[in-house]
């Protein structure tokens, strides 16, 4: 969406510069003029609250590594060193550790407001696409930091998920030794993994990049679901509006996630990587990040070790087809009586299915599992395409400007947070 | 300040709409703001503070050397700090050269005696970091047999005080104190 930025340099100076590069004006255009649609509601903050948190992410991560050493004989004493000699090292830590706990957090809850509102719906095939991508990225990264503090869950988890590789038929076991750079995990596993740790975070960035420049090419959706028709009805400028609002939203998050930092700080690590890492004994049940929950139950939950590891994928990969796989031309959640009720079904089954890759996966946990991988890939593959041809959906408004005053018309809850100046 | 935002929030501010008075909302600007850049600093403290020396660093801060094997008219180096320190004994022909030094020959003047414990005059300690830029000087040379920096040309005596070349002042001197006849504990 064009911004109609109507900057216009000021000084001699500044004309001179912005005629050369012209970052100013795309600053302006794109952070202070930028239309923003008056009718978004709070899910829209956690865009900004992502890149917050990637940025804190890079920063303490950078920090970290100051103090850190990727050689297996010592990670664990230098995590430890971190943690007890290095000036405030226990809080850039906690924030770094908890921090990729929140970051997945914010991400979740972006992924599914994407799911509910049709965000990826024409035309921000793209967008969506270069969204699964990031989180690919995330995941990947994520993983290889755990391995880092070289614990027990450290190398147990590296070696349980290089190992999905070797699931490849004939060329399984080869890979999985280029992997390690070795026969088993071990130190060039550790050193290349830190490496790999400290790129694919700029390469987020990267695609963060063109993430925004899609999005601001094709303009924000929001809870209706309906295109700008008129930038002066239709939306606000970013400044001070999504500005301002995105500040309080990332205060109120920071709030959380400093309880986190501040009084759980290892509530959502698991104590067996305070244990250094042992490569001849497993712990008893390992588990991933809660992050990874509901891949793992998706993995487990195949009976067949390379069925396993493609459904995993596959579960992720599936991802990536969501605009084409939906049917429905109605974007939002909010005009689509059935669809809605089946993203909350789906929802659940989620969260469930995180709640059964915590738990031994044996007897009766398995076969709920198992239902709940099946109604996962109904989900995305049956429902979704089906949905489309039946459903009927409700009337769609004609346009922001007439679902706000709709809504303002409707009922006292108006003002909220996404209070545009026509609501005075 | 912006006069149409003045009317979202209606409270307070009704009985005012021009904008060369103080609202309200100015003070809540302002008192958002300073706790924001208060917050904003505490945080940034931590990451600025990561970059000093940590304990582990701090826990190396003192040396102990027993000088007992050291021969007269031997040059030991030791670490502190992660500095080279020059420990001489110094034979008593050496000493008589240092003390017979008038102080108007001396760039950075300074008597033997504040140079080292009294009545231990036998023993210099030096820090071996040559006060020009940084160089470790070798021992035993130079016109006055004290120290001889090769990276620049400085040349120290027998008390470890310039004698000649750019360095501006004579070799700094540890903190030291002897525990025992021979045993020094550094810093």
């Amino acid at each position: 969406m064009e911004g109609h930025s109507t900057y216009q340099p000021k000084g001699k100076v500044a004309q001179w510069f912005e005629s050369r590069l012209p970052i100013v004006g795309l600053i302006h255009s794109s952070a202070i003029a930028y239309p923003v649609p008056k009718n978004l509601n709070y899910m829209w903050t956690f865009g900004a609250i992502l890149s917050f948190m990637l940025v804190c992410q890079i920063v303490s991560g950078v920090v970290l590594a100051m103090h850190y050493v990727a050689y297996a004989p010592v990670s664990f004493a230098r995590v430890e060193h971190i943690m007890r000699d290095v000036n405030y090292g226990w809080l850039i830590r906690y924030i770094h550790a908890n921090g990729a706990s929140m970051f997945f957090i914010a991400v979740y809850i972006h992924i599914f407001r994407g799911m509910y509102y049709g965000s990826y719906k024409a035309p921000r095939e793209v967008l969506w696409i270069l969204g699964v991508i990031i989180y690919l990225l995330m995941m990947a990264t994520a993983f290889m930091g755990y391995v880092l503090p070289w614990g027990q869950m450290s190398f147990w988890g590296a070696t349980v998920i290089t190992n999905l590789f070797s699931a490849i038929p004939w060329v399984g076991n080869t890979i999985v030794q280029w992997l390690w750079g070795g026969y088993s995990v071990g130190d060039p596993t550790l050193n290349r993994f830190f490496s790999l740790h400290y790129l694919l975070p700029f390469m987020i960035a990267g695609v963060v990049g063109l993430h925004i420049w899609a999005l601001h090419h094709v303009g924000q959706n929001n809870p209706d679901g309906v295109d700008i028709k008129s930038v002066a009805k239709d939306t606000v400028p970013f400044t001070p509006y999504a500005t301002i609002k995105d500040t309080f939203a990332m205060v109120v998050f920071l709030i959380f996630f400093s309880w986190f930092i501040f009084y759980i700080p290892n509530y959502l690590g698991h104590s067996d990587n305070y244990i250094p890492a042992n490569p001849l004994s497993t712990p008893a049940h390992i588990v991933p990040e809660w992050y990874f929950l509901p891949f793992y139950a998706i993995l487990r939950s195949i009976p067949d070790k390379l069925g396993g590891v493609l459904a995993m994928f596959a579960a992720i990969a599936v991802l990536a087809f969501l605009p084409w796989l939906d049917t429905s031309k109605v974007r939002s959640a909010k005009y689509r009586p059935l669809f809605r009720q089946f993203f909350w079904v789906f929802a659940v089954v989620a969260v469930l299915l995180g709640y059964m890759g915590s738990q031994p996966a044996e007897g009766g946990a398995l076969i709920v599992s198992r239902i709940l991988t099946a109604y996962y890939f109904i989900h995305f593959l049956v429902i979704l395409p089906l949905l489309g041809l039946f459903e009927r959906p409700k009337p769609v408004p004609a346009s922001i400007a007439d679902a706000v005053l709709a809504k303002s018309k409707g009922g006292a809850v108006v003002v909220a947070g996404a209070a545009g100046p026509e609501t005075k | 300040m912006r006069r149409d935002d003045n009317t979202i929030g209606d409270c307070a501010v009704a009985h005012t709409e021009t904008s060369d008075t103080t609202t309200r909302r100015d003070f809540l600007y302002i008192a958002t703001g300073a706790v924001g850049a208060v917050g904003a600093a505490a945080m940034a403290w931590p990451f600025i503070s990561q970059l000093q020396p940590d304990a582990s660093v701090l826990a190396l801060s003192t040396t102990e050397v027993d000088l007992s094997p050291i021969a007269e008219g031997q040059i030991v180096t030791v670490q502190w700090r992660g500095k080279p320190i020059f420990i001489s004994h110094r034979t008593p022909a050496e000493i008589k050269s240092a003390v017979d030094t008038p102080l108007s020959d001396l760039k950075d003047p300074q008597p033997d005696s504040a140079r080292v414990k009294a009545g231990k005059d036998q023993w210099l300690v030096v820090i071996g970091i040559c006060t020009h830029l940084g160089c470790v000087p070798l021992g035993h040379q130079g016109q006055y047999n004290g120290w001889f920096c090769p990276c620049h040309g400085s040349v120290y005596d027998t008390s470890g005080r310039i004698r000649q070349g750019p360095a501006p002042l004579n070799l700094e001197l540890p903190p030291y104190a002897f525990t025992t006849d021979t045993k020094i504990v550094i810093g």
